[in-house]
């Protein structure tokens, strides 16, 4: 099944999924961030996908920040599913959600420095040192 | 002779001894209805000291309470991360008052793996074999969630075979995941049985999968177009022992358990989810199928060629711990018919996609032909490039709704691979069933969503 997709802006974001919710979409399934780094300005895009049972239909909203302080507003009220999601953009990408209820880092410790899915965050910058393993320097 | 008549007398002296304590009357005897009260009456609260005395609490404590503290003052206690009935290594902090639980948050993160960075540094190819250790209790399913992403992305059909291979294995996984989520979830009730017994008829499924793709879990053997192997000789008899053998185990599992008066005690009217609540949290799979509300991927959004099948989607209305474990028996039924029908209509002819920029070429073609040899040395070094785009796919996972988002740009490497795990969203739902009901029911709530912690934590 092919979703249908709407793309919008930060400031209609919350109006939209406010007449969504009206329309029928009970559920919204799965949220995500895409980091477009110096492929896209602005360079974060956020997927939520939504899934109405009664229509048996599926809608992808697809929103762009534009805001300095990667700030858009928390859809938390509405769906309360979006909880966990949120606070995982929150934890991999450093989005805030405002009006988030408990905007912590959910699956990094909570002292953890950076936002481990960005683009400019390199997968080996911690070095692994093994058990009895020799020392390479 | 004589022996016997002291030992006699002196067991009739003791006896009266012990009814002199019982009653603390010389006239009274075992008989309950003969006792005196009196004698059970505990000390009469006036004498206060002396019972302090008796029973040694009469302590000097110069330690001194705060008068804004009370006995029913809120206790905040942790549960996990290693705890049998977490299930992996899930953490609860619960806010106790007395017994009942009054406020719970759910800690994850203990076995994050960053497996979604790990799979933008994967091509397509060896995709699946990260996405496979994600649901540790159906690899399969995460296999093919994968592999139907990266086909929507390119374009193709995979072969009438390879799907009809795919619903079989993935059917019979979910036989073994729900097995799994029987065993566990009747242990953490105390069913200890119910432990060995599910194990021991997954293992029919293990050895099989054990045959055909060559592991337990973790198979990577669902991949983009199609297949890695073909169905192993004589699988036929396999499936058809574990077709037969399967419905009669599950016999005697609702022998034990469907009018047993513990079990149901213990799981009837506790934890319930109702149909809105679900919708709210994005429960999906069993746990929404028990509140009472009739969704099914395999029947709505039908992939794979499932829609050609003939099952039921079994749904309760109770919405509570009991009917959850009920759904999962009664799908297991329903797997069995859909193996069944995919066991006898197995069509003939290639099990992977006979595009050569994505599948690599048999071995021996290698020292025939050159093209043969450039195709194999391209796909295994570089992997085959993905037009631009994105997709999101979504199958009927043991636990729900199991969707997979990639982002391609253009090269071998997903630009971003995102899965939705049906557990992660699923566990939201577990402060809503824990609130307000006594702790000893919350082993039982968290085994009835069943989370696996790799799906949670990826």
């Amino acid at each position: 099944m092919n979703p249908e997709i709407i793309n919008t802006t930060t400031e209609e974001y919350k109006e939209l999924i406010e007449s969504l919710k009206k329309d029928g979409f009970e559920m919204m399934v799965d949220l995500t961030v895409v980091d477009w780094f110096r492929k896209k300005e602005p360079r974060f895009e956020i997927v939520v996908q939504f899934l109405s049972t009664s229509k048996n239909s599926r809608k992808t909203i697809k929103v762009f920040v534009n805001d300095e302080d990667l700030t858009i507003p928390s859809i938390t009220d509405i769906y309360p599913s979006s909880n966990f999601y949120e606070r995982e953009a929150y934890d991999m990408f450093g989005i805030v959600f405002a009006d988030h209820p408990d905007l912590t880092r959910i699956l990094m410790p909570d002292d953890w420095e950076g936002h481990p899915l960005r683009k400019n965050y390199g997968s080996g910058r911690i070095p692994v040192q093994f058990k009895n393993a020799p020392k390479v320097d | 002779m004589k022996n016997n008549k002291t030992k006699k007398s002196k067991l009739s002296n003791f006896k009266n001894k012990l009814d002199f304590w019982a009653t603390n009357s010389e006239e009274g005897g075992w008989n309950i209805s003969s006792t005196d009260e009196g004698s059970q009456k505990m000390l009469e609260n006036e004498n206060e000291k002396q019972i302090k005395i008796q029973t040694g609490t009469d302590v000097v404590d110069d330690f001194v309470i705060d008068e804004d503290t009370s006995d029913d003052e809120r206790m905040i206690v942790n549960m996990g991360p290693q705890h049998p009935s977490t299930h992996g290594v899930l953490r609860l902090q619960a806010e106790l008052e007395g017994e009942v639980v009054r406020r719970v948050k759910p800690i994850i993160g203990y076995l994050h793996t960053g497996m979604e960075k790990t799979g933008e540094e994967l091509n397509y190819f060896q995709g699946p074999t990260n996405t496979t250790r994600m649901d540790y209790l159906s690899p399969l399913f995460n296999e093919l969630v994968f592999s139907l992403t990266t086909e929507k992305l390119i374009g193709i059909e995979v072969p009438k075979r390879a799907e009809t291979i795919r619903i079989l294995m993935t059917e019979l996984n979910r036989v073994s995941s729900h097995l799994v989520a029987l065993a566990t979830g009747g242990m953490d009730i105390g069913a200890l049985s119910m432990m060995i017994f599910g194990f021991r008829e997954r293992e029919l499924i293990l050895n099989f999968f054990e045959k055909t793709t060559g592991l337990r879990m973790n198979h990577n053997f669902i991949r983009p177009g199609g297949v890695a192997a073909d169905l192993p000789d004589g699988w036929q008899k396999d499936v058809e022992e574990i077709i037969k053998i399967i419905p009669e185990k599950l016999q005697d599992y609702d022998d034990m358990l469907l009018d047993n008066p513990i079990w149901k005690g213990r799981l009837q009217n506790v934890g319930i989810l109702t149909t809105e609540e679900c919708f709210a949290y994005g429960v999906t799979g069993p746990s929404l199928r028990a509140s009472g509300y009739s969704w099914d991927l395999r029947k709505s959004q039908p992939y794979s060629g499932i829609e050609n099948y003939e099952f039921d989607v079994p749904t309760l209305t109770e919405g509570d711990v009991f009917a959850r474990w009920r759904v999962k028996v009664l799908e297991i039924f329903e797997s069995l018919k859909i193996i069944e029908q995919a066991m006898h209509n197995m069509p003939k002819g290639p099990y992977k996609v006979q595009d050569k920029k994505i599948t690599p070429p048999p071995r021996k073609r290698l020292d025939e032909s050159m093209e043969a040899l450039i195709h194999h040395f391209k796909i295994y070094t570089e992997g085959f490039k993905v037009p631009e785009g994105d997709a999101y796919v979504a199958v009927e996972s043991p636990r729900g709704e199991l969707g997979c988002y990639i982002v391609s740009d253009g090269s071998a490497k997903p630009y971003r691979m995102h899965v939705r795990g049906p557990s992660f969203c699923n566990l939201q739902a577990l402060p809503v069933i824990m609130t307000d009901s006594p702790i000893a029911d919350a082993v039982a709530a968290i085994a009835s969503l069943d989370p696996v912690i790799g799906d949670v934590d990826r």
